[in-house]
């Protein structure tokens, strides 16, 4: 079902634990719908994220995803880290099952909460940055009617 | 594949080798259509009867209320479409509870979307269904009654008997999908006031694709698959005798190693039980602790989530099975766990453990100390465990 670099991500999933006093963090999903990514950010005084951690309730995929998007930010600025879509983390995860793409979104939601937390607390704007939705599974993924 | 520990005997069971000794000589050897009227197509008539009588003593029934069919989803649909149609003139309300098969849950909204009522009784913490709400529910135009015999998830045995009685004293319609317990547990349509029974072939290590619907004599629902005169003309198709031999040999056995093999299994799903729930925290059964099916366990472990749990059991060569929404591909976790009254969060939770008679002591105890560690390791990812933690302190 999954992909060697999913598995692998999920086995041993970088980056996990907390920061403490981070520069920002950001925790998104629900636990309503199985899926709930916290993101803590160390960002230096040049905008760069020197460190990163995540702990995440759900799937596989949803572990998966977000180990890649700390890899993927860590080490980059601001406006890098905004260019982690969920699409780069799923094609650096070699891809993922249809049913699992909304937890690619969760792990792009939760870099943009934990920079939008980031951003409040130092009082910065950021270009292309929007106020976290709470809730992003609403509406999404009707089920196919049977009959 | 290395070793593995088969969990999940509520998904499907490994189909014995006596069963499939049994089915061999009816693919190459005794191939001949039982319709026809030479000798070889004799010899699987013979055989298809055989089993037949097999089902029949299991159940207290005759041999001629046995039909046979594709499996278990073919004999709800059957028994629910066409009640429903030979019926309809005494009325169009029908009777069922919250924690079906999605064989009967789904046959239903289809049966709602053609004009039919259905109520969907509610189930008590146990998954018991309320006797007394399904009591009020009965309407002068209730034409059936459909409830399981035991609920595939939680394993939770219903009050059949009661149910039974019920039905017969208001003149209406009892069916169930014994699915799960066909086989797990003695029934006796008779006693149990049974009209209809869903079973299943590969749910008691038979074959896949072949099952039966007991329909009681004088109910009078009509042909399911037009085309022929096989099962007295209510279900056409040249009759799959290989798989009809082999439910009949899984049936067989399965009577006969009751007692035995389900106590075995009891012993060792109450050990299992008593040592999850006193050495992981955090963790509750589901279902009712005696009420239910020789082979079933199903906890909730709280702040991880099933579809983990199952890839790193998997891991460990484990197979079992969840009612969390990553594996039911939809975003709500099973429909029945939330019947029982859990909140979404521990709903995603569950993992499910059905038992065989071929597993031990010593797989259990593998499976609870590759528990322990599994549930500790999400647990320390899981934020919902961090917050719980920083709030107990």
């Amino acid at each position: 079902m999954y992909s060697e670099k999913v598995m692998d991500h999920f086995q041993n999933p970088r980056n996990v634990g907390e920061i403490e006093n981070a520069s920002g963090v950001g925790t998104v999903g629900n636990a309503k719908c199985g899926d709930i990514m916290r993101i803590y950010l160390d960002i230096d005084d040049n905008g760069i994220i020197q460190d990163v951690k995540f702990k995440t309730f759900g799937c596989g995929a949803a572990v998966a995803t977000s180990s890649m998007a700390t890899e993927l930010v860590k080490g980059k600025n601001i406006q890098e880290a905004m260019q982690v879509t969920n699409k780069a983390v799923m094609e650096a995860l070699d891809g993922l099952p249809p049913v699992k793409v909304h937890c690619s979104l969760l792990a792009e939601e939760a870099i943009h909460a934990a920079l939008w937390d980031y951003a409040q607390k130092h009082d910065i704007k950021i270009e292309g940055l929007q106020k976290p939705k709470s809730d992003i599974h609403e509406g999404e993924e009707e089920d196919a009617e049977e009959y | 594949m290395g070793k593995i520990i088969y969990l999940d005997n509520a998904a499907t069971t490994k189909t014995a080798p006596e069963v499939v000794e049994a089915m061999l000589p009816y693919f190459s050897e005794y191939y001949g259509n039982a319709s026809t009227v030479y000798e070889l197509g004799g010899v699987s008539k013979k055989a298809m009867n055989e089993a037949r009588d097999v089902i029949a003593d299991a159940l207290g029934a005759q041999s001629n209320e046995i039909y046979f069919t594709a499996g278990g989803s073919e004999s709800d649909n059957w028994a629910l479409k066409a009640t429903a149609e030979g019926y309809r003139s005494k009325g169009n309300h029908i009777i069922t509870s919250k924690i079906e098969h999605h064989a009967i849950l789904h046959t239903c909204e289809y049966l709602e979307k053609n004009g039919f009522e259905i109520t969907y009784v509610d189930v008590d913490e146990n998954g018991r269904i309320k006797l007394d709400q399904l009591k009020k529910a009965i309407r002068p135009t209730t034409i059936l009654i459909s409830v399981m015999f035991a609920n595939n998830e939680i394993g939770t045995l219903e009050p059949i008997r009661e149910i039974g009685e019920i039905a017969h004293e208001n003149g209406i319609l009892f069916h169930t999908d014994a699915v799960q317990a066909f086989g797990q547990v003695p029934i006796n349509v008779d006693e149990y006031h049974i009209d209809m029974l869903s079973a299943s072939g590969h749910k008691l290590n038979g074959p896949k694709g072949i099952g039966f619907l007991y329909i009681r004599k004088g109910v009078k629902i009509r042909s399911f698959v037009h085309g022929g005169a096989q099962e007295r003309k209510r279900r056409a198709g040249t009759e799959n005798i290989p798989g009809i031999v082999g439910l009949g040999a899984a049936v067989k056995r399965a009577v006969t190693t009751m007692q035995e093999r389900t106590a075995k299994e009891i012993e060792l799903r109450d050990y299992l039980i008593d040592r999850v729930l006193k050495e992981i925290p955090f963790t509750r059964l589901n279902g009712d602790r005696h009420l239910r099916l020789p082979n079933n366990a199903n906890f909730s472990f709280q702040f991880i989530e099933g579809e983990s749990l199952l890839i790193m059991l998997d891991m460990e060569g484990i197979c079992g099975s969840s009612g969390s929404a990553c594996t039911s591909g939809s975003l709500d976790p099973s429909h029945v766990l939330l019947a029982i009254g859990l909140p979404h969060e521990i709903a995603h939770g569950s993992l499910r453990l059905t038992l065989s008679d071929e597993i031990t002591k010593e797989d259990i105890d593998f499976v609870i100390e590759a528990l322990k560690k599994i549930v500790e390791k999400l647990r320390s990812m899981s934020p919902l465990y961090e917050d719980f933690m920083k709030k107990s302190r």
